[in-house]
């Protein structure tokens, strides 16, 4: 064996997921606040301005503490009148709840969507079921920019696992907006 | 889609606010419900609309009404919505306190 790292990065197949110039498929769900969570469409959260949706893997995990952080510490819309930031996991509402306060997130925002059952990530074409967590699915990584009328403006779905997005490319997107 | 008028502030699994549930879906009114949290500490929403961190709450935009108590809030529904008698003025000053809450 060589010296050095030894790891495995798992490949996704591809996916036939929606891409920019289309429109996302809608979706309610409970969409969580520092406070108290209610049903929410996104086509109600795209209707008000841009709304930048992140989907990412269930709270606890490492690679959604980092994300929320490095989202965070970069201020994507947290001035007023700006763009609408939201993430969806598999998660309770009551861990999103959680991960809102451990994060630091409650005044900027920010608001977490709850989709045990993974059903938007099926609609999404981003599915995949966990090695190790029997009967256990979640959405891939996937970052998906969109206007107000729901027409993604940038997408990136992780093409492995683990991968996380590429900030300065979704920053971009944004001062596109 | 516009936003229902009455938003019931509820605990998941709190029969006081199943009551109001059922009351509500009785008169067939569309509403919200915010879920919060088991612990009182953590309601400040709940506290900042009604002054208590008790649930159920109630707010209800067609009227101005803001209201806490199942007992109180179901009160309220039969008198506002509940067809004859309807009197949305005594609504605002209904203050007996039978418990039902959590």
């Amino acid at each position: 064996m060589p010296m050095g790292l030894d790891f495995e990065v798992v490949e996704f197949p591809d996916v036939d997921h929606p891409t920019a110039g289309e429109q996302a498929p809608d979706f309610e769900r409970p969409l969580v606040t520092a406070e108290y969570w209610e049903d929410r469409a996104l086509s109600a959260l795209t209707a008000e301005g841009p709304v930048l949706l992140l989907f990412h893997t269930m709270d606890g995990a490492f690679p959604t503490t980092y994300m929320w952080n490095e989202i965070r510490d970069r201020e994507w819309g947290q001035s007023e009148d700006d763009l609408t930031v939201v993430g969806l996991s598999v998660s309770s509402p009551y861990e999103h709840k959680t991960t809102i306060a451990e994060r630091g997130i409650e005044d900027t925002g920010y608001r977490l969507f709850s989709d045990p059952q993974n059903g938007v990530a099926e609609r999404y074409s981003i599915d995949h079921s966990l090695d190790g967590m029997a009967g256990v699915s979640e959405p891939r990584p996937a970052a998906f920019l969109l206007d107000d009328e729901r027409v993604i403006q940038y997408a990136w779905v992780a093409a492995e696992w683990p991968q996380f997005p590429d900030y300065d490319e979704i920053e971009a997107a944004i001062d596109d907006l | 889609m516009s936003d229902p008028d009455i938003t019931l502030y509820r605990l998941q699994a709190c029969p006081f606010c199943e009551r109001v549930v059922r009351k509500l879906e009785e008169y067939d009114l569309d509403y919200r419900s915010r879920f919060v949290e088991p612990m009182h500490s953590d309601r400040n929403v709940v506290k900042r609309i009604s002054g208590k961190r008790t649930v159920p709450a109630v707010v209800d935009d067609t009227t101005g009404v803001t209201m806490s108590e199942s007992a109180n809030i179901v009160d309220y529904l039969d008198r506002t919505y509940g067809g004859e008698g309807s009197d949305t003025s005594r609504a605002s000053s209904a203050q007996s306190s039978d418990g039902g809450e959590a």
